[in-house]
C-alpha cells in the first residue's frame, strides 16, 4: 500500500474537527443576527423581527463616536511606537549574537506572557508611586508596551529569512549604512512591518484589561462596551457596535495574513 | 597599454570617507558595529526596562506595604502582614477556586483542540490548510469583549441555547444540570458552567496553535508504521501520537492556564458572585482601595506561573512554541 499522505481522515476525526471549528465561529456569527433584532429589552431568540433602525441610532450617539476616536488615536500612536521599538529590537537580535540576547527576547515577550491584570496593576501602582495622573498618554504607555512583541515577532521571522549577504553586497558596492537601510533592508522587511503594525493596531484597538487600569475617566471603545455589558443602557446599540468591531478587526487580520503568508507563519501566532 | 592606464589612475583599496555628519556616522557604525548595536538596543530596552520591569518592581514593592485598617491610608513600611492576609480562609478559597477552574479549562481545551489541530496538521492540504489557519486565527484575533458578549446572548435564559434544547425536547437536561449544587445556578449565564464554557471558548485558539505545530513535526509514516505493526487506533494514539504531541499541549496549556488565572472580566460578566483572583485584585485596588493586598494577590499567579513554566521547560514545551 502506498503511503502518499493523500488518504482521507477517519469520519470521527472529521466530525470532531468540524464541530470544533463550528464552536469557534457560530457565536461570532450570532452577533450579526442580533444587530438587526427589533427586541430592545432582552436577548430573546429567535428575534421577533428584523430592522436596521439601530444602525441609525448608533450613528447618532456621540459617546460611541468619542470612544471610537479615542481608541483609534491610542491604537495609532501605540502602533507607531511599537513599530520603532520592535524593529530596532528585532534588528539587533537577529543581526548579531551578543551576551544577554535571550534575556532581551524574554523581556519583549513578558508583557504578553504574564496575565494582563498583572501588567495593568503594575502600571497603575507605578503611576501612583510616581504621582503621574491618568491621561491619554498613560493609556498609550501601556498599549505600546505589549504591542512591541507583535511587531518584533513578525520582523524577527522576516530577518531570519533575509540573507545577510545582500547587506554586505550593498556595502561592497559603495552604499553607506543609511543607503543600505533605505534601499536594501527596508524593502525586504516592509511587508512584515506592515503586517506587524496591523496586528499591533488590532491588539491595541481591542485591549480592555490593561486599559481599565490605566485609563482614568476616559473611555476607549472596549471600555465603553465593558460598561454596557455590566450596566446595559441600550442593548441594541451594543449589538450594532459589537458587529462593527468584529468587521473592523477582521480586515487588518486578513490583510496581515496575506502579507506574510508565503513562508513565515508567524503573523498571528502568540497574540 | 591598458595596464599602464590602470596603473596611472589607481583606485584606492579603501574608499575615502564620504564626508558630512551622515557619512561620519555611517563610517562609525561600520567600523564599530557595537556602537550601532547599542544604539539599536537602547530605546526598546530602556522602554521595556523602565516602563514594564520598573512597574513590576513598583507592584512588588507595594505588596510589602500594608493598609491602615482605621484610616484606610497606605503605610509605606516593610511588612509581611499583607501576605499573611492572603492565607485567610476567604482568600485561600478564591485562590483554590481560580486554580481549579484554570486546570479544568486547560484540560477541556486540550480535548477540544486536539482533533482540530490533528486534522489541520495531517489531512488539510493547500486551500483547506489556509482555511483552517484562518479559521483558527480569526476567532483568536476577534474582539475579546465581543466574544464574551456573544456568549451572554447564547447562555441567557431567553437565549438560543434554551430555545434549541426546548425544540429538541431536552430542556429537562438543562434544568437537571442547573439544579446541581456547585456548577448550577439560576441560568447558565450566572453559573460556573457558563464561566467554564466561555473560558474554554476564548482560550481555545491558544491551545490549537502549539498542538498543531507539534503535530506538524510528527512524520505521517510513524502513525502508519504503528498500525502496520498491529496497533489499534486507540493504541497508536496513546503510545505514538499523544507522547509526541505532549510538548505542544504543555505549551498551549501555559497560555490557557495563565490567561484563566489572571482574567477578571469573564467571571464578572458570566458567572456567579463568587470571586476569582482577577476579580479580587480588581476590587481590592478599586473599591476597597487596598493596593497592597491587590499587589500581593497578583504575586500568586506570578508564582504559580513561575513553577508552571519551570515544569514546562523541563518537558521541552518551549521547542514547540
Amino acid at each position: 500500500m502506498r503511503s502518499d499522505g493523500s488518504q482521507s481522515a477517519p469520519l470521527s476525526l472529521k466530525v470532531a474537527a468540524a464541530c470544533g471549528l463550528l464552536f469557534l465561529h457560530l457565536p461570532i456569527l450570532l452577533i450579526f443576527v442580533y444587530a438587526f433584532t427589533t427586541e430592545e429589552k432582552s436577548f430573546v431568540w429567535p428575534p421577533p423581527g428584523l430592522t436596521t433602525q439601530w444602525f441609525a441610532v448608533t450613528w447618532n450617539r456621540p459617546d460611541v463616536w468619542q470612544a471610537l476616536s479615542l481608541s483609534v488615536r491610542v491604537a495609532a500612536i501605540s502602533t507607531a511606537i511599537a513599530l520603532v521599538l520592535g524593529t530596532l529590537c528585532s534588528a539587533a537580535v537577529s543581526r548579531t549574537k551578543f551576551f544577554g540576547r535571550e534575556t532581551i527576547s524574554l523581556l519583549v515577550i513578558l508583557p504578553i506572557a504574564l496575565p494582563g491584570i498583572i501588567t495593568g496593576i503594575a502600571l497603575r501602582s507605578a503611576f501612583s508611586l510616581a504621582d503621574i495622573p491618568f491621561s491619554f498618554w498613560t493609556i498609550v504607555l501601556g498599549h505600546a508596551t505589549f504591542c512591541v512583541v507583535v511587531v518584533y515577532n513578525n520582523a524577527v521571522a522576516r530577518f531570519r529569512r533575509t540573507s545577510g549577504s545582500m547587506i554586505e553586497a550593498s556595502m561592497d558596492l559603495g552604499a553607506d549604512g543609511f543607503q543600505t537601510f533605505r534601499h536594501v533592508v527596508l524593502p525586504n522587511i516592509a511587508t512584515a512591518l506592515l503586517a506587524g503594525g496591523m496586528l499591533a493596531f488590532a491588539l491595541s484597538f481591542d485591549e480592555v484589561i490593561v486599559t481599565t487600569f490605566t485609563a482614568g475617566q476616559q473611555q476607549t471603545l472596549p471600555i465603553w462596551m465593558l460598561e454596557e455589558l455590566i450596566r446595559p443602557r441600550q442593548r441594541p446599540v451594543t449589538n450594532v457596535v459589537a458587529m462593527v468591531v468584529v468587521l473592523v478587526t477582521l480586515l487588518p487580520i486578513l490583510a496581515a495574513y496575506y502579507l506574510t503568508r508565503d513562508g513565515d507563519q508567524i503573523a498571528g501566532s502568540g497574540k | 597599454m591598458t595596464i599602464a592606464a590602470l596603473n596611472s589612475n589607481p583606485t584606492p583599496a579603501i574608499l575615502p570617507g564620504s564626508g558630512g555628519v551622515r557619512g561620519a556616522l555611517s563610517d562609525l557604525f561600520w567600523r564599530k558595529p557595537k556602537v550601532l548595536l547599542l544604539l539599536m538596543l537602547l530605546p526598546p530596552v530602556l522602554w521595556l526596562g523602565i516602563v514594564y520591569i520598573g512597574s513590576l518592581f513598583a507592584l512588588l514593592a507595594q505588596s510589602f506595604f500594608s493598609i491602615d485598617e482605621f484610616s484606610g491610608l497606605i503605610n509605606r513600611e516593610f511588612t509581611l502582614k499583607t501576605y499573611a492576609d492572603l492565607f485567610q480562609a476567604a482568600n485561600l478559597d478564591i485562590i483554590l477556586r481560580t486554580v481549579t477552574m484554570a486546570a479544568l479549562v486547560t484540560l477541556a481545551s486540550a480535548v477540544v483542540a486536539f482533533p482540530i489541530a490533528y486534522y489541520a496538521a495531517r489531512y488539510a492540504r493547500g486551500r483547506w490548510k489556509a482555511l483552517f489557519y484562518l479559521g483558527i486565527m480569526l476567532p483568536l484575533w476577534s474582539s475579546y469583549l465581543v466574544k464574551i458578549y456573544a456568549w451572554k446572548l447564547i447562555l441567557a435564559k431567553e437565549g438560543i441555547l434554551t430555545w434549541l434544547l426546548a425544540k429538541l425536547h431536552l430542556s429537562w437536561v438543562l434544568d437537571a444540570w442547573l439544579s446541581l449544587p456547585v456548577v448550577g445556578g439560576n441560568s447558565l449565564s450566572v453559573s460556573f458552567t457558563g464561566t467554564f464554557i466561555v473560558f474554554v471558548y476564548v482560550w481555545l485558539p491558544f491551545m490549537i496553535l502549539p498542538v498543531q505545530a507539534a503535530l506538524e513535526r510528527v512524520p505521517g509514516n510513524l502513525v502508519e508504521a504503528s498500525s502496520d505493526l498491529g496497533a489499534s487506533p486507540g493504541q497508536t494514539f496513546r503510545n505514538v501520537l499523544f507522547p509526541l504531541a505532549l510538548p505542544g499541549i504543555v505549551a498551549g496549556s501555559i497560555f490557557t492556564f495563565s490567561l484563566t488565572l489572571g482574567d477578571y472580566i469573564i467571571p464578572q460578566i458570566i458567572g456567579t458572585s463568587r470571586l476569582f483572583i482577577g476579580q479580587a485584585v480588581y476590587s481590592q485596588q478599586g473599591t476597597a482601595g487596598n493596593i497592597p493586598l491587590a499587589a500581593a494577590f497578583t504575586v500568586v499567579p506570578i508564582v504559580i506561573m513561575g513553577f508552571y513554566l519551570w515544569g514546562a521547560k523541563r518537558m521541552g514545551a518551549f521547542d514547540a512554541l
